[in-house]
């Protein structure tokens, strides 16, 4: 275990004997399922729920020889940018005392920062992979959408997520995004990526000379002063290493996280109905009518923000709510794909903060969720654009906390993300 | 207040709908912080209805029996089980 609760389970899974990451060890997020490991979601749900199968890509990281050497905290089903929600106690930054470490892959950033694990996978449903790499001055890559396989991932918003890798450097996590990608023939929305030279490592050769970067205005306004400050400062390196940068409007984004929200609860209110003591979870063993019995093991398992985004989402798909909410977020959405594709013609990528704000302190989201959920205005667009980013330490506020670059690419273009990126990690 | 406040029974009324049991303090909780959250939503109507044609093809493959997890092992997570019918404790006896 570890003094900032990185872990969930310590249990160690020992991959083959060779593979491209022999000897490596590569933590893995407690929502990716393990076979013979208990796999909880970060909550009590699923406290001693044991997966009968592995996931696809934790198939992979055996193939290649990974050892997994435990299963990561998290906030409860990837629901929090804080990695608070965790029914397992939440987890701190091991680089900034006293501050959270993003989430909700939190425990995936922080095994890694702490240099507890070489590597981990975590997954992104709208920033969960990038915001505690951000927070805990590690690399993080949400992979386009469809590239990695989500079998055994237990689903959030399906429409939105991609399982990823942090890593220390940007090579190591193109070497992790390697092992995971590609078609697999139990998730139908994978695709094989087209064909491009060499290896997602081979990419991270620094080479940003003549990359043309625009920078979304949107996503600097309202961004706390000193995160600003360290971004300019990352470009400025960029730009003395070669590349051109220019500003984009995308006036799109500035309505994204409300449909990000909207979408992403919506979808969360229909996938967490498995959740119910009978399929799934702890019954608490009630008699009488099953729906009562249902409700109150859901109350049982669940902890407040699960609940507040599954009665959100119950609402927004209600008879009466449906075209006003849900309707209108997918409008958002297409928006938002349109608005990326064209920025994208004349831009190589796009580079904002990952986070609008340095790490939180610990505790103070957690009574405002509206706070919480703004504070996912820079990743939550490239979620429902299907883009891959990725975010790479851009340097430290004055204070001292890390602060996240994302840098976002056409559809399939990891490559040109973890080119951009290497150049700065 | 704004129109988009919420009444408490609106809120036990969509937990009905979710089957999720609240406490009377969360119902109250939860009250004031939709009405917040609800009124952000509220910028989406703002959003140009826009044109979705996602050029997206499905997937098939043959319907055949393959090699799959046993009954025994799909069902390891059930505490309980009923010979054709398999539950958790209390509902299956």
């Amino acid at each position: 275990m570890t003094d900032y609760n990185g872990y969930v389970t310590t249990e160690r899974i020992e991959g083959s004997d060779d593979g491209p990451l022999a000897g490596r060890t590569v933590a893995v997020k407690d929502n990716i399922s393990t076979e013979g490991v208990r796999t909880t979601c970060g909550s009590k749900m699923l406290e001693d729920y044991v997966p009968p199968y592995d996931a696809t890509v934790v198939e992979r990281l055996k193939d290649a020889g990974a050892t997994i050497p435990g299963k990561t905290n998290m906030d409860e089903f990837g629901m929090g940018t804080t990695t608070e929600t965790s029914a397992y106690g939440p987890v701190e930054n091991p680089v900034a005392e006293g501050r959270v470490p993003g989430g909700s892959s939190g425990g995936s950033a922080a095994v890694v920062a702490a240099g507890d694990a070489d590597l981990a996978l975590g997954s992104d449903t709208g920033g969960s992979i990038r915001c505690p790499a951000a927070f805990c001055g590690v690399v993080g890559i949400k992979p386009t959408y469809g590239l990695v396989s989500r079998y055994g991932l237990v689903a959030y918003a399906n429409s939105l997520e991609q399982i990823g890798p942090i890593a220390p450097t940007v090579e190591e996590a193109a070497q992790l995004l390697e092992v995971i990608a590609g078609p697999d023939e139990h998730d139908a929305t994978t695709r094989e990526a087209p064909d491009s030279e060499g290896s997602y490592a081979d990419a991270a050769d620094g080479d940003v000379d003549g990359l043309s970067i625009g920078v979304p205005t949107e996503l600097l306004d309202g961004a706390d002063e000193a995160v600003v400050e360290t971004f300019w400062d990352a470009m400025d390196d960029l730009e003395a290493q070669g590349a051109t940068y220019h500003e984009v409007d995308l006036p799109s984004v500035e309505h994204a996280v409300e449909a990000y929200y909207v979408i992403a609860m919506s979808e969360a209110s229909s996938n967490l109905a498995r959740f119910d003591g009978v399929r799934y979870g702890v019954s608490g063993g009630y008699e009488g009518n099953w729906n009562e019995s249902f409700a109150r093991a859901r109350e049982e398992g669940f902890g407040e923000e699960v609940k507040r985004r599954i009665l959100l989402g119950t609402y927004a798909l209600s008879a009466g709510y449906h075209d006003k909410y849900y309707k209108k977020a997918q409008d958002a959405r297409a928006w938002v794909k349109q608005d990326f594709d064209e920025a994208l013609e004349d831009a190589d990528v796009l580079a904002s903060p990952t986070m609008p704000v340095p790490p939180m302190k610990r505790g103070e989201s957690l009574e405002d969720p509206l706070t919480m959920y703004l504070a996912d205005a820079n990743t939550t667009p490239v979620n429902l654009a299907n883009l891959p980013a990725i975010s790479v330490p851009a340097g430290e506020t004055p204070e001292g906390l890390p602060v996240g670059l994302q840098l976002v690419g056409p559809a399939f273009g990891e490559r040109t993300v973890i080119r951009a990126g290497s150049a700065l990690a | 207040m704004s129109d988009n406040a919420v009444d408490p029974d609106e809120v036990r009324h969509v937990a009905d709908l979710a089957r999720v049991d609240l406490e009377d303090d969360e119902v109250e909780r939860f009250t004031e912080q939709f009405g917040d959250i609800l009124e952000a939503f509220e910028a989406l109507d703002e959003v140009p209805a826009t044109e979705r044609d996602a050029d997206l093809a499905n997937v098939m493959r043959p319907d055949e029996v393959t090699e799959c997890l046993s009954q025994d092992e799909a069902l390891r997570n059930a505490r309980v089980r009923g010979g054709a019918v398999q539950g958790a404790e209390g509902v299956v006896r």
